[in-house]
Formats: structure tokens, C-alpha cells, sequence
């Protein structure tokens, strides 16, 4: 640490290797070195520059528009493996809209186009020739409000893998009790998945299952669009844990409110707001948890988390 | 406070009496032509044939009923799913669906006399069918149709979004999501669609009387399979007077000196199979919409 604009997420376990179950990776330090986040802050600009020991999703230069309008401006950020990054902002700064660019799902809306590259894996999702389903397998979304399909559990979390193509029985029950079981909710459901429907579930398992669905197509990423806002207190705990648990094998990126949220269960924290000149939503800063929280480098960042504002 | 209380009762009491009115309309209707049929109707009305000096039955006129029924919805269940489906989740706002909604419009409010005019043109004359069950089936698939697309595509629209975005999101093609997701819960609305329709086919008179023919074989072979002979049964070319029809025919032209009777218990039959078609529907539209999306 040579200089004091130089952050070390201290915690990142190293990269677990996927085939490796989801045991309590959080009690194995220093079998690799952590990977370390260097983040160069200019002071005065509202843009910074990330740079880690591995990216999973490089953001540069993101625009995004809906018809005429500018949603988001020039984003460039770099997401770590492996850890969890939180967006946070006042409603309307483009938080979600990001999110859902990073799975090409703002290409279901009419109008909506970017600029800009999101390079996942060394791949940009945006290039021609790279099918949107195939990025949204790769990159699962967990959405606000728990919206598992009138279906039974079994059929839930197996939904992804059948449009897949995956058709062999075993091989299917497999992943989805694998999946149950990574999405801490295999306890509450082994006796009767195969039957009961996901709807019978209460709001917090309904949530863990839709995450359980996600986990059922291997994605390397996972977004989050404020998955536990729905929830009750415990609900939303049990949520909280079980991302803390999965980001040993996942990158996760979570959008939330709730700030005390965003300093319990993220690494990383982008703070995003709207510009007062044309609406959009643009990055402010982008650090370490820990530093978005306590200090700052930015007055807008200090005023948004010290509750002034938003 | 005691003011609004008052009028809050008041409220209530004029929607439980409209409510009952309405119940009460249909129940004055059936109960009419129940009573009326007592004493005619029998097993033996039901599956004998027509007489011109005894009382008889309507047998093959109930038989022609379900006939051109089940031909149409045949033609129009899927053309109208498909149809509804494109309309849904494909043609959004350009010039070509807001030119089919405007044909559906349009479509849906010419007569049905005009219809059966159209259908006696095309496929009675121009096509060669004479007087038959698909010249009159067609007929009735020409209104029907847009009917039954926009009840599809009501249905599919009604699905929310967050069950499509779900679908998407976890990497299913457009199709598969409409095929696995969107379709079995619009299903219920479908089966809703497909009652409607039935209701309006079971009852039509106007644009039958052109195309399906007031006459009917007389006396049917069931086991005639042979399709291209218009004498039997299971052939779409045969004559086909319906039950609707055969009241109006009655009314308008009867000799028999039953003609009443026979006219009153056939508007009962074809009330009571109207309300067990509705109820059968609805409850096969329950059954279907368990079994492919395994809710409880």
C-alpha cells in the first residue's frame, strides 16, 4: 500500500474452482494470495478507474439511452470475481438500468440501445454475433420481487437447464438439488419439491428459490435488482447469507437501498446518482465498501450515505 | 359520517340488485323453456328423427348441432391461438396489426345474415359445397375467428411480465418462454375464449340458414364413414340444419301440429347444452392449467 488511494479488500477468498461444492470458504485464509483492488481516484473527477487481480466484467465508456433520452452516462467500472460489488444511488439514477445491461435485458425494451463496452470474460456482450440467450445464461438476474413460475419446485429450478437442452433424468435431478441445496433451501424443501408448487413457498424461500432457478444454469455472474426490498427482516437475513455464501464460486453484483444492506453484504460499492443538467445517471464513486462508508472522497458520495440526501 | 354510511349501503344494495337481476334473467329463461318442454322432452325425442305426423325428435339435428361445433372450433381454436399469439407477442404497434385489429373490428360487427350471404357466394356457389356442415362451419370461423383472436390475445397479454422476464432471464429463446411460460397460464383465458365462442356457434342461426341448409338427411347410418358421401353423418358435406335454425324453421314455415312443443323443447336442449358446454369448458380449463403448470 504505497499510497493512501490504494484499497485492499482484505477478505476476498481466492477463486474457488467451480466443480468445488460451496463449503464455508470464508474460513480459509491465505491458501492463495487475495486478490487486491487498486483504485485511482482523481481528485475532483466523477470517474474512476478500477483495476483488480481479476475482472469478471469490464465496463467501459456505457451509455445507455431510451429513445431520444440518456439514462445512464459514460460508465466505466471494473466488477471483481468473485466478491460482491453493491450499486447504490437515489431512485431513478440508473442503477438497475446498468444491472440489466450487463445480461442484455434492456434489449427487451423498445428504444433502449448503448454505446459503450461491457466486456464479460474478455468478451463483449455487446459484440455482433453474441446471442443475448447466451449471455443471460452466463449472467443470471434475480429480480426485486420473488417471481418463481406457477410450477413445482423441481420444474422451477430445472426450467433453465431444459431450454438448455439438458434432457437426461439423473443428470437434471442432479443439478436441481445441487442447486436447492447452494441456494440454502434444500432443508425446508427436500420432502416434497418434486410436488409442492413454488408458489406455496412463503416470500424469502419464493426468493432463494428464484436464486436456486439462477443457480441452476451455471451462470459466472449473478445480478441482483434489490432481491431482499420484498422480504421481512428475517427473510431478508437469510438472503444476506446466503449472498455472503455464494460469492465464493459467483461474482455478484446487488442493486439496493438499503445502505447498512450495501455495507453488510458487498466488497465493493459504486455510488451513482443522477446529473442535475440532463437526468442521467452517472458513476460518482467507486471503492472499496468499507471506504464508500467511512471516507469518502466525494461530497455527493458523503452526503448520500450520511443520509442527506436521496 | 351516518351520511356516508347510508349511502354506502345504498351502494351496495343497487349493485346486489343488479347482480340479482341478472341471475334472475337467466334463470327466468331457462326455467321457461324447462317448463315448456315438460311432457316432450324424452330420451326417445332426443334420438329419434323427425316426423311430419307424429311428434318425432331431433336427432340428427342435435347430431348437426355438435357436428358444425366441433368443425368450427376445429378451424378456429388454433387459427385464433396462433393468431392472437402473433398479434401478443410479435406485431406490436406497426401499420399491419393495427390493420388486423381494425378488420377484427369490422369483421365483428357485420351481421351475421350478411355472413351467411358471403358464405352462400363463396363456398356454397364459387366452391361447390352446396349446402353443408364446412360451408357453414367456414361461415361461422369468418366472425368467430377475429373473436377468438382477441380473447387469445387478451389472455396472453394478461400474463405479467415478471413471468416472461424471468423466463428470458435465465436464458430461454422467446418461443420457449412463450411456450413453456406465457401459454399454460394464458390457457385459462384461452378455454374462457373458446366458451365464448362455442356459445355464439351453438346458437347461431342467421349465417347457417344460407350455407348449413334447412334440411338434414334423412334418418343417418352412423356407421357410414365413408366422408365423402353427403349422406353420412361424419361427412362435412352433408346438410346440416342446426338446432337454432330448425326453431327458426319451425316457426317461420312448421306443419306439424307439434310445432310448438318441438320448437319449445329444442330451444330447452339447446339452452341446457349451451350451460353444460360452459361448465365442462370451464372445468377442463381448470384441469389443464394444473396439469402443465403443476400449481395446486
Amino acid at each position: 500500500m504505497n499510497t493512501e488511494n490504494d484499497v485492499t479488500v482484505a477478505e476476498m477468498p481466492p477463486p474457488t474452482d467451480s466443480t468445488q461444492p460451496a463449503a464455508d470458504g470464508l474460513s480459509t485464509p491465505g491458501t492463495t494470495n487475495p486478490p487486491q483492488i487498486r483504485i485511482t481516484v482523481q481528485p475532483g473527477a466523477a470517474t474512476e478507474e478500477t483495476k483488480s487481480h481479476e475482472t469478471r466484467i469490464a465496463v467501459k465508456d456505457l451509455n445507455i439511452y431510451y429513445g431520444p433520452k440518456r439514462a445512464v452516462r459514460d460508465v466505466t467500472m471494473d466488477i471483481p470475481a468473485n466478491a460482491v460489488t453493491a450499486f447504490i444511488g437515489p431512485s431513478g439514477c440508473g442503477k438497475s438500468t446498468i444491472l440489466r445491461c450487463f445480461d442484455r435485458m434492456n434489449d427487451l425494451i423498445p428504444g433502449a440501445r448503448i454505446t459503450g463496452e461491457v466486456v464479460l470474460n474478455g468478451e463483449d456482450v455487446y459484440d455482433r454475433g453474441v446471442l443475448p440467450v447466451e449471455v443471460r445464461r452466463r449472467v443470471g438476474l434475480v429480480f426485486q420481487r420473488p417471481n418463481p413460475f406457477p410450477m413445482t419446485i423441481y420444474d422451477n429450478v430445472a426450467y433453465g437447464p431444459r431450454r438448455h437442452g439438458v434432457k437426461d433424468r439423473a443428470r437434471l435431478d442432479e443439478i436441481v438439488e445441487g442447486s436447492i441445496k447452494r441456494a440454502a433451501l434444500w432443508d425446508e424443501v427436500k420432502d416434497d419439491y418434486r410436488k409442492k408448487s413454488g408458489l406455496a413457498l412463503s416470500g424469502g424461500q419464493q426468493q432463494r428459490l428464484c436464486i436456486a432457478r439462477t443457480l441452476a444454469t451455471e451462470p459466472d455472474v449473478i445480478l441482483m435488482d434489490e432481491p431482499a426490498s420484498a422480504l421481512d427482516p428475517i427473510s431478508t437475513l437469510k438472503i444476506e447469507e446466503l449472498i455472503e455464501e455464494l460469492r465464493q464460486r459467483y461474482t455478484i453484483v446487488i442493486v439496493t437501498h438499503n445502505m447498512q444492506q450495501a455495507s453488510r453484504v458487498s466488497q465493493m460499492t459504486a455510488f451513482f446518482t443522477l446529473s442535475s443538467d440532463d437526468r442521467a445517471g452517472y458513476l460518482v464513486e467507486y471503492a472499496n465498501t468499507a471506504q464508500i462508508f467511512t471516507n469518502p472522497r466525494q461530497q455527493l458520495t458523503e452526503d448520500y450515505v450520511s443520509g442527506r440526501f436521496g | 359520517m351516518r351520511r356516508a354510511l347510508v349511502w354506502d349501503r345504498v351502494a351496495t344494495g343497487v349493485f346486489w340488485a343488479i347482480g340479482a337481476f341478472v341471475v334472475a334473467v337467466l334463470g327466468a329463461i331457462i326455467l321457461h323453456f324447462l317448463l315448456a318442454s315438460m311432457g316432450t322432452i324424452s330420451l326417445d325425442f332426443l334420438t329419434s328423427n323427425p316426423s311430419r305426423t307424429e311428434l318425432g325428435g331431433v336427432a340428427p339435428i342435435l347430431w348437426n348441432s355438435f357436428y358444425i361445433l366441433v368443425l368450427t372450433l376445429l378451424i378456429t381454436v388454433p387459427l385464433g391461438t396462433i393468431g392472437g399469439i402473433y398479434m401478443a407477442e410479435y406485431a406490436g404497434n406497426g401499420r399491419l396489426p393495427n390493420l388486423i385489429r381494425l378488420s377484427q373490428e369490422l369483421i365483428s360487427s357485420v351481421p351475421s345474415i350478411v355472413v351467411g350471404l358471403f358464405g352462400l357466394a363463396l363456398f356454397v356457389i364459387a366452391f361447390g359445397w352446396s349446402f353443408s356442415a364446412i360451408s357453414g362451419a367456414l361461415a361461422l370461423t369468418v366472425f368467430n375467428l377475429p373473436l377468438m383472436m382477441r380473447l387469445a390475445e387478451q389472455a396472453l397479454r394478461g400474463v405479467p411480465q415478471d413471468e416472461r422476464d424471468a423466463s428470458l432471464a435465465l436464458g430461454a429463446t422467446k418461443w420457449q418462454t412463450i411456450r413453456n411460460v406465457v401459454l399454460p397460464l394464458a390457457i385459462p383465458g384461452i378455454i374462457t375464449g373458446i366458451i365464448l365462442t362455442a356459445g355464439r356457434i351453438f346458437g347461431e342461426a342467421a349465417a347457417l340458414i344460407f350455407t348449413a341448409g334447412l334440411s338434414t338427411p334423412g334418418g343417418y347410418d352412423f356407421s357410414n364413414f365413408n366422408i365423402a358421401d353427403a349422406q353420412s353423418p361424419w361427412s362435412p358435406f352433408h346438410t346440416s340444419t342446426t338446432l337454432s335454425v330448425y326453431i327458426w324453421k319451425l316457426n317461420s314455415e312448421g306443419l306439424s301440429q307439434f310445432v310448438h312443443q318441438i320448437a319449445d323443447t329444442s330451444a330447452a336442449i339447446l339452452v341446457v347444452a349451451v350451460l353444460a358446454f360452459n361448465l365442462l369448458a370451464r372445468g377442463l380449463g381448470r384441469a389443464l392449467q394444473r396439469r402443465t403448470t403443476g400449481s395446486r
